[in-house]
């Protein structure tokens, strides 16, 4: 009785998790992919032909991201989320819209088959939010160890409507820097949700689609220069690219940078620096100063902009570098992130 | 932030600016001697909105900067140790020692974890019991009564695992090395606010009298900084030499009693050993006998070859306020946050690392 | 050299405070702010608290710092 009893249970508990016959190509990774299809639901993927076939006309942005964050559930999202939005918004930045994506992962064996829907169903859930198409993918598994839970990439595919030429090295003097919302969000929500800290926090990733904000700003202007989301390094990094690639100098200010309190709480508390938090759903936009009032306009109605502020502007002084005027009215430079943020205590 | 944004406030700065802009007859080398002070100054751009009669020196009040080339090479070997645990505050982590650094031995397996708490260092010696965890206690009077009390709780659970390696180092006595060499001429003492909570302000006093330089404590916020330079050349214009505090907030006189009595539980004063300052008598801290137990140099005793400086590192004259990091000919051009040959440009307090960030 | 934050006692065990930071709750070993009260403002340092703030004082201050002219 007893061993026959054991024997089920394990069946059952194996049932559960990602074992390496799901990668293997077999029955278990058909299994698996008719439930990514069905959650999915897309004619492209529905084919389950080797590649998508999609039609075009236009100029196409493409990228890639790989998503390895740890812990896999944080507060504000997950994984899935996060890869996502990140890859809509990396599309969303030079101004195309975001049509199709990839999701390609790469599962430890053992990770849960119960966390990997409920991941799953996140980036659907997202997907949908942002009005994308999950239309290719791959699962691979690899033995314990090699692998941290799971790792997700994500590549997507959108299209420039003719007109628009946003980039990094458009940035023009006198140009207006307008910040979607408050910064840190994401990094110190990662931060509080590993164990090793000791301190408890409401903050929640910002992890959001921002291709509705390109959408509406394209709407109001077709003079935005150059769009950035801060994600990893910060603001500081990011604007610090733009400095470099457009060959202009920026201006920005302390006191106009929204920043949660409680982040400035963490922040204060472990010597971080706000301007060099990783964020995942703001955006940075150069805008020319006549259009600058109704582009910060249409991003504070959006519901993901709501914070927004005019933080600086492109200057032709010290080209290629990035100068903070202080709350005191003194002036520091914003070099990029160097290396990791140690927190210190002394 | 309550008590951190009202002190920030820009107006209040211009008119404390202004008035410190009447003392234009002065021309004085004002040494803010602690770390968190540099970089306020920095962060703020203080030096900026100052007039150029005011010169700031920078002086070695980081304790990062200030250990030794051999202790750094100390604790690097017993990184190696693979039944130890190296619990640290994260600026240890990339001081280069004459070989090697921590974060070169963490990629080689050693197991250095950044701790923000000496709480933290406990839970991993109670986590690991067949371990030895090494809590690497670098700073200045604001820490060692923390180290005390650990080491209290230590003994009271009778964790027998722990062990600390003690580099506590002294202001005041630092501040008395810097007057003796005469090297550079000092006209006041921003002094250090947290350091002045414990040991209070009466321990300055020596220095205002002896030396009759004006010592100010100050907070660390701008207002503050700027307020206690303000109250600086108010003092030397009007020849006093006296210890005032600006941080009254959380200064005392007689600085914080508890503390006191638990450094001088744990604690001795000894003759230590200072980065740039040679070896400065009664300006460290070391274990009492009856906790020599918790001695992670004693029991461990780490082997090192020659312990060696890089010579062209300026990292000593700048910690005495002797040079500015512009002075040393490998800032920036070879030594850069990224890859750094002293431990000012490693530590989130190094002037070396503040006049690259911010300057 | 040290990196002290001001947080505000929420709840008093022994010697160990539930305090807030700018809404960041957090733990923080008091033995060495003796009669520190819920409701006060203490500097913590490292997880631990190394001396009360004065509001008053504190109020001082900036009164000083606003009359400067």
């Amino acid at each position: 009785m007893q061993p026959i009893t054991n024997m089920v249970e394990k069946f059952k508990d194996d049932a559960k998790k990602i074992l390496l016959a799901h990668g293997s190509g077999g029955k278990l990774t058909h299994q698996l992919i008719k439930s990514f299809v069905k959650k999915f639901r897309n004619l492209p993927l529905a084919r389950l032909d080797d590649s998508a076939v999609l039609k075009f006309k236009g100029k196409l942005a493409f990228t890639t991201d790989s998503y390895v964050v740890d812990p896999i559930y944080f507060p504000g999202g997950d994984i899935g989320k996060l890869a996502v939005n990140g890859t809509v918004n990396d599309l969303a930045m030079v101004g195309a819209r975001p049509l199709y994506l990839s999701a390609a992962t790469i599962i430890e064996e053992g990770f849960s088959l119960v966390e990997l829907e409920r991941i799953v169903d996140s980036m659907n859930r997202a997907a949908r939010a942002a009005g994308v198409k999950i239309v290719a993918g791959d699962t691979k598994v690899v033995g314990r160890g090699s692998a941290d839970k799971i790792f997700i990439n994500t590549s997507g595919i959108g299209l420039i409507d003719s007109g628009i030429d946003i980039s990094s090295k458009n940035a023009r003097i006198g140009d207006r820097i307008i910040l979607s919302g408050t910064i840190g969000d994401h990094g110190i929500a990662i931060l509080s949700a590993r164990e090793r800290f000791d301190f408890q926090t409401k903050v929640k990733s910002d992890s959001q689609p921002l291709n509705g904000i390109v959408w509406e700003i394209l709407k109001v202007s077709k003079k935005v220069h150059a769009l950035r989301d801060p994600t990893r390094g910060g603001l500081a990094t990011s604007l610090n690219e733009i400095a470099e690639q457009s060959g202009v100098g920026i201006e920005i200010e302390e006191e106009k940078i929204p920043v949660k309190e409680e982040v400035k709480g963490v922040c204060e508390m472990l010597g971080f620096d706000p301007l060099y938090i990783a964020n995942e759903g703001k955006l940075v936009a150069f805008v020319p100063e006549r259009d600058c009032a109704k582009v910060l306009n249409v991003i504070r109605k959006n519901r993901y902009g709501k914070d927004a502020q005019i933080i600086g502007t492109v200057v032709s002084r010290h080209k290629g570098r990035v100068l903070v005027k202080t709350s005191v009215g003194g002036e520091r430079v914003l070099d990029m992130l160097t290396g990791e943020q140690l927190p210190r205590i002394c | 932030m309550k008590f951190v944004d009202e002190f920030r406030d820009r107006a209040i700065a211009e008119r404390i600016v202004k008035k410190i802009k009447r003392f234009d007859s002065l021309k004085v080398n004002l040494m803010e001697v602690c770390g968190t002070h540099t970089m306020v100054i920095f962060k703020q751009g203080l030096k900026g909105i100052l007039p150029k009669n005011v010169n700031l020196l920078s002086g070695p009040g980081c304790p990062v900067c200030v250990t030794s080339q051999e202790d750094i090479d100390k604790i690097i070997e017993l990184a190696k140790d693979e039944n130890v645990i190296i619990a640290t505050f994260g600026d240890m982590i990339r001081v280069p020692g004459t070989n090697s650094s921590l974060e070169k031995e963490r990629g080689n397996g050693a197991d250095v974890r950044i701790i923000y708490s000496p709480s933290e260092a406990l839970r991993i010696a109670r986590e690991n019991p067949v371990r030895r965890v090494v809590f690497l206690a670098i700073g200045f009077e604001t820490t060692s009564p923390l180290i005390a009390a650990s080491l209290l709780d230590v003994q009271k659970e009778k964790i027998d695992n722990f062990y600390i390696f003690s580099n506590h180092k002294l202001i005041p006595p630092a501040m008395e090395a810097l007057l003796e060499s005469k090297e550079v001429r000092i006209d006041g003492f921003i002094c250090p606010g947290h350091v002045s909570v414990t040991i209070g302000s009466n321990a300055y006093k020596f220095i205002a009298q002896k030396y009759n330089v004006p010592c100010v404590i100050g907070g660390f916020e701008p207002l503050d900084v700027l307020q206690t330079i303000y109250m600086l050349l108010k003092q030397i214009k009007e020849k006093r030499a006296e210890v005032e505090i600006e941080y009254f907030r959380a200064v005392h006189p007689q600085g914080n009693r508890i503390a006191q009595e638990l450094i001088d539980e744990v604690f001795e004063v000894s003759d230590v050993m200072w980065r740039g300052l040679g070896t400065i008598p009664k300006s460290g801290l070391r274990l009492k006998s009856k906790f020599s137990d918790f001695d992670a140099e004693k029991e461990f005793q780490p082997k090192t070859r020659k312990s060696k400086e890089n010579p062209d590192c300026a990292c000593g004259e700048v910690l005495r306020g002797v040079k500015k990091p512009t002075q040393c000919k490998l800032y920036r051009r070879i030594c850069t946050p990224e890859e750094p040959y002293g431990p000012c440009m490693v530590s989130s307090e190094g002037t070396c690392a503040a006049y690259y960030k911010y300057g | 050299m040290c990196l002290a934050i001001p947080a505000k006692i929420l709840k008093i065990e022994d010697n160990l405070a539930q305090v807030d930071m700018a809404g960041v709750k957090r733990q923080a070993d008091i033995r060495m702010v003796s009669n520190a009260r819920v409701g006060e403002y203490i500097l913590i340092h490292a997880g631990f608290a190394i001396e009360k703030i004065g509001e008053k004082e504190a109020e001082e201050t900036l009164q000083l710092l606003r009359e400067i002219i």
